[in-house]
């Protein structure tokens, strides 16, 4: 045998998705390797002298030892430019639509393909001129990639320079667009693209605290338990609570320029779902089409357990990339869970000693290091923007006491913590308003007062007493019966039970009801205070009892005042407050007389 | 090309066989096991390091000896022989066949693992499924695509509620070319042999394909059964464009035999000693259900389990419930009520109910019915657990009422027995009868008009 061939890379161990290959020497950790004659793609995640572990993000099957490994030098990295929009990756960023296209409706290994299409070209117009001295990361001109999204074209965040040549036109991703001069005298061709490794994180210039509310037009989430722009929100509960459906609805409706889904290890249908629902969705602020502003990482169940773990990465990179435009992005992680437990499936191969219930020891830094990629920034290029996390966690058998979810409370700020009572109750969303809550209301207090109402937060306190006393008496009532307690604590039941109901159910698939507007959600919890606080009084002042106010026909109608079409809002609102008076008042005229 | 055969096996131990001094041998490769009597017994490559390789066996080790038996690979992962022959045939847990009658001549060897669906193209099921079961077609609705589990425990009739939907699932205003295929995965004689006669007295038996691995049978050949089957079923929807009902009993067997493998690999468990890829393993098996693209087949599946102690919270139910598409939930309580079937409606779902209801599907007052039903039964239920504790006099009127519609949402809805085949207009006719307990007022869940319309 020839000294050359003895010197090659070669594998010596197949164990599921971990391969040991020896000849390595040459490599460095995280590095991207093709393995066998399939050539599937991996990542190096040990070297032990001449030997290296390699994940590898596609099934084995077939693999054996004398093949040969293709070193790549670089390590895994993801495409960022115009055609992420709308578009649809595997974990590792392949474009899963191209991929059918060429490949059919199931997936092949060893596909080496671009995640941006090289064909499609862009109109391209710069902003900036010959001879500007620029720093890392400046825009340096635009693509109108979709309807809603304008595409700026930035330097690399590690690229600055003087501008020697800029053109205006239609390019592909690969084509030159211009030239600059490095300090250093280089001169660098410009492209529409540019590529970053994604575990590591895009630079900014600085953090800011959270400051403005992510709207989602979830009434229990805006309401009760709001999220700020740049915050990081945890969503755990047992299979069966909606975890998915409420991930869903912050896609369609919060108010950001991008959404960034990651589907990681979940169903494949769920994809699907989202990829004929979003293009079929008016966006609220853009009156363009979801899908115009989203983009999809699909890790589904059956898809390789490494590329799983890439994908929370994928994602997030592409995620920043937009951020760094100056656009306000939310990241939805479906579930990481399932990102955990692919660690530790990886981490058992390597034999490494485990830590909790398997999970390897470095389970906690790795969920805080990506959470905290989230958070309000000012960018390279001086924007103020944001990138928001929702991740959702998948506890076994819903006891929020493993790892995982224990892990990860530790980092979020808010907590939507699903119950599967209310599930079976067919309550939804839902999110249990006793247990869960957000610790930015504070940051973003202001904003509410000023924008939408100076009583909100008082509004929104009486709300969460009246939940809490409901809670309380239900017990009391449970042990002694209901005639033991007083009309005013039984009318703090039935408002409660309004409440609810009536605001807080909302049904995720009714035309009007899937969004309520700040100003709807307000003037609800407006009416149901009024409500209680007059019934209140009427209690108090005659013998009116709470079944009589119970029966009044304006209850009814603050119950029906989520489904009232938007035109008819402000007209309807008031009309039910004076009602409310009225109907009141002449049943307690009654009384007296 | 001739396949040398190595006697150089070093180690057995269990389901599991090292062998050395291996040539060109891959990862997930089929082995042959040759005895002195020259029996053969098929194993799988687990994992190769340098020339020694490990696999784990399909068959009993029973008789395997170091010195004389050989092993031969066989260049390819498992496969199953594909024809349209198999329909009507019976198979054991490798893919056998057992019913006396001669091989199969393979239109195609299909390898049995699994090949991921490309998720783009995937088509959303949205399909109604009539299973005359009301507490199915109504409140958690079968689509046609989906996988949705039954959670049994030991001692509940979870065969005869498959039984009843393998029977007399329709779907509706269509004829479509319907295929049963029929997974005994460890389970008695006696429960095989009550699918096997059901399907014969119903005919069924002629459009149906079965894989039998019973509880006498080797635990680790059930690792396979499940595969056989989806794989036959893949060939029966998606080369032949049957609409194929496929019904996996039980799971917990085959997660036993995971973890059996699992446990003599030495690898560290997670829960309940089960391998911690359990999840991803279930997943192989249950995303090849769905519906595809331009394609006119489809494969439903229900799995069937049973969780030890009724607890859903085990690993088993657990990581199912996180992959399917919802759940159908058996209840002691209602069997002991003499409900049957005994389906505990609150903790079941049916995930993909919402795209395959309503107008054009079932009806246009389904979505809202089935809401109310729902809601009004939950409280109907916290209703009678209160007076459980304090005695009727202590709850409201109104509760009172929901008292009522609970009972008589369950003798009338629920309790249909396994013989009787609604359509879901009957379905839903009840439930409004049954809604007419409630005054008008307490039925939030439902839209204004429809409530005009059908209340009367």
């Amino acid at each position: 045998m020839p000294l050359e061939n003895l010197e090659k890379p070669t594998i010596t161990k197949v164990a599921g998705p971990l391969v040991v290959a020896k000849n390595m020497k040459n490599t460095s950790l995280y590095d991207m390797v093709k393995v066998g004659k399939l050539g599937l793609i991996g990542e190096i995640i040990e070297i032990h002298q001449d030997k290296a572990s390699i994940q590898v993000y596609e099934e084995t099957s077939g693999v054996g030892p004398g093949e040969e490994v293709v070193l790549l030098n670089h390590p895994l990295s993801i495409e960022l430019g115009p055609g992420l929009l709308g578009n649809i990756f595997d974990g590792i960023g392949r474009p899963l639509s191209f991929l059918a296209e060429n490949y059919g409706e199931r997936l092949k290994r060893g596909v080496e393909i671009s995640s941006l299409n090289r064909e499609k070209k862009y109109e391209f117009t710069p902003t900036v001129k010959v001879s500007e001295k620029l720093k890392k990361g400046a825009i340096i001109g635009f693509v109108n990639e979709t309807k809603s999204v304008c595409h700026k074209i930035m330097l690399p965040p590690n690229l600055s320079g003087e501008i020697l040549e800029i053109k205006e036109g239609k390019f592909t991703v690969k084509e030159t667009i211009g030239t600059v001069k490095k300090e250093d005298g280089t001169i660098l061709n410009l492209t529409l693209m540019q590529k970053f490794p994604v575990r590591k994180q895009r630079p900014f210039l600085k953090k800011l605290a959270p400051k403005f509310p992510l709207i989602t037009g979830q009434r229990i989430i805006d309401s009760l338990f709001p999220i700020a722009k740049g915050g990081i929100a945890a969503v755990p509960g047992p299979f069966g609570s909606g975890k998915t459906i409420v991930q869903h609805q912050i896609a369609k409706w919060a108010d950001a320029d991008v959404i960034i889904y990651i589907g990681c290890g979940e169903r494949g249908n769920e994809m699907t779902d989202i990829l004929n629902e979003f293009p079929t969705i008016k966006d609220p602020k853009t009156n363009t089409n979801l899908m115009e502003k989203t983009v999809l990482i699909a890790n589904t169940s059956d898809m390789p357990v490494a590329a799983r773990e890439a994908s929370i990465y994928t994602g997030i990179t592409i995620a920043e990339y937009f951020r760094d435009m100056g656009l306000n992005v939310a990241l939805i992680a479906d579930s990481t869970s399932r990102w955990a437990e692919a660690l530790r499936e990886m981490s058992g191969r390597l034999q490494e000693m485990p830590g909790e219930e398997g999970y390897p020891a470095y389970l906690g830094s790795r969920l805080a290091e990506f959470y905290e990629r989230a958070g309000r920034v000012i960018t390279l290029n001086n924007k103020e923007t944001s990138l928001t996390i929702i991740g959702a966690v998948s506890p076994p058998g819903g006891d929020i006491s493993e790892p995982v979810s224990q892990a990860t409370l530790r980092i979020v700020k808010v907590f939507w913590g699903l119950d599967s009572n209310l599930a079976y109750k067919r309550h939804f969303p839902a999110i249990n308003w006793l247990k869960s809550y957000s610790l930015y209301w504070e940051n973003i207090k202001e904003w509410f007062e000023e924008n939408i109402s100076k009583d909100w937060e008082v509004l929104r306190l009486k709300i969460i007493n009246l939940l809490q006393d409901e809670a309380k008496l239900e017990e009391i009532v449970k042990l002694v019966g209901m005639n033991s307690i007083t009309e005013t604590e039984k009318l703090k039941l039935e408002v409660a039970k309004c409440i609810r109901e009536d605001f807080l159910h909302q049904n995720a698939f009714h035309e009007i009801d899937c969004f309520s507007s700040l100003e709807r959600q307000f003037m609800m919890m407006k009416m149901l205070i009024c409500f209680f606080e007059t019934a209140k009084e009427a209690i108090s002042s005659s013998s009116t009892t709470v079944e009589e106010i119970c029966d009044i026909s304006v209850k009814e109608e603050i119950g029906r005042f989520k489904y009232v079409s938007n035109s008819n809002l402000k007209q309807e609102y008031e009309k039910i407050l004076k009602k409310i008076k009225t109907e009141i008042f002449n049943l307690n005229k009654l009384k007296i007389e | 090309m001739q396949k040398k055969e190595y006697k150089t096996i070093k180690e057995i131990a269990g389901p599991l066989m090292l062998i050395e001094n291996v040539e060109n041998v891959c990862y997930n490769e089929i082995g042959e096991i040759i005895l002195s009597n020259n029996e053969k017994r098929l194993c799988r490559v687990l994992e190769v390091d340098e020339n020694k390789a490990l696999v784990q066996l399909f068959e009993s080790g029973f008789g395997i000896n170091l010195k004389q038996s050989r092993v031969k690979f066989l260049g390819h992962s498992m496969q199953f022989n594909a024809s349209r022959e198999i329909i009507g045939r019976r198979f054991n847990g490798l893919g056998k066949p057992i019913d006396g009658l001669p091989e199969i001549i393979p239109e195609k060897s299909l390898e049995i693992d699994p090949i991921t669906i490309n998720p783009t193209q995937r088509s959303y099921p949205n399909e109604f499924i009539q299973t005359g079961v009301s507490a199915i077609d109504g409140l958690n609705t079968l689509v046609k695509g989906q996988k949705l589990p039954i959670f049994s425990a030991s001692g509940l009739p979870h065969k005869n509620l498959a039984a009843q939907i393998a029977r007399q699932a329709t779907v509706l205003n269509k004829s479509e070319n319907f295929a049963i295929v029929f997974a005994a995965i460890g389970i008695t004689f006696e429960e095989a042999d009550f699918f096997i006669k059901n399907f014969e007295k119903t005919n069924s038996i002629n459009h149906s394909v079965m894989f039998i691995n019973l509880a006498n049978d080797p635990a680790i050949e059930r690792i396979a059964t499940p595969k056989m089957a989806l794989t036959a079923a893949e060939y029966l929807a998606f080369t032949l464009n049957m609409t194929v009902l496929v019904i996996l009993t039980d799971i917990t067997n085959y997660a036993d035999a995971l973890r059996e493998v699992s446990a003599a690999k030495k690898e560290i468990p997670s829960r309940r000693g089960y391998p911690g890829y359990m999840y991803t393993d279930f997943a192989s098996l249950y995303e090849r259900a769905g519906t595809i693209k331009n394609k006119k087949g489809s494969i439903t599946m229900i799995p069937i389990l049973t969780m030890p102690e009724d607890d859903k919270t085990h690993p088993i139910p657990d990581l199912t419930g996180y992959i399917t598409e919802g759940q159908i939930i058996l209840n002691r309580e209602l069997l002991n009520k003499n409900i049957n079937p005994p389906i505990d409606v609150l903790s079941s779902l049916s995930r993909l109910k919402d795209k395959g209801i309503g107008e054009g599907k079932t009806r246009k007052d389904h979505k809202d019915i089935l809401n109310q039903l729902f809601s009004s039964y939950a409280i109907g239920k916290n209703a009678r657990e209160l007076v459980e504790i304090l005695g009727e006099d202590s709850i409201s009127k109104l509760d009172f009422k929901y008292l009522k519609f609970a009972e008589e949402f369950e003798k009338n809805f629920l309790n249909q027995g396994y013989h009787k085949n609604r359509t879901i207009e009957e379905t839903l006719n009840i439930g409004w009868q049954l809604l007419k307990i409630l005054p008008k007022s307490e039925l939030k869940r439902i839209d204004y008009n429809i409530l005009e319309e059908y209340y009367k």
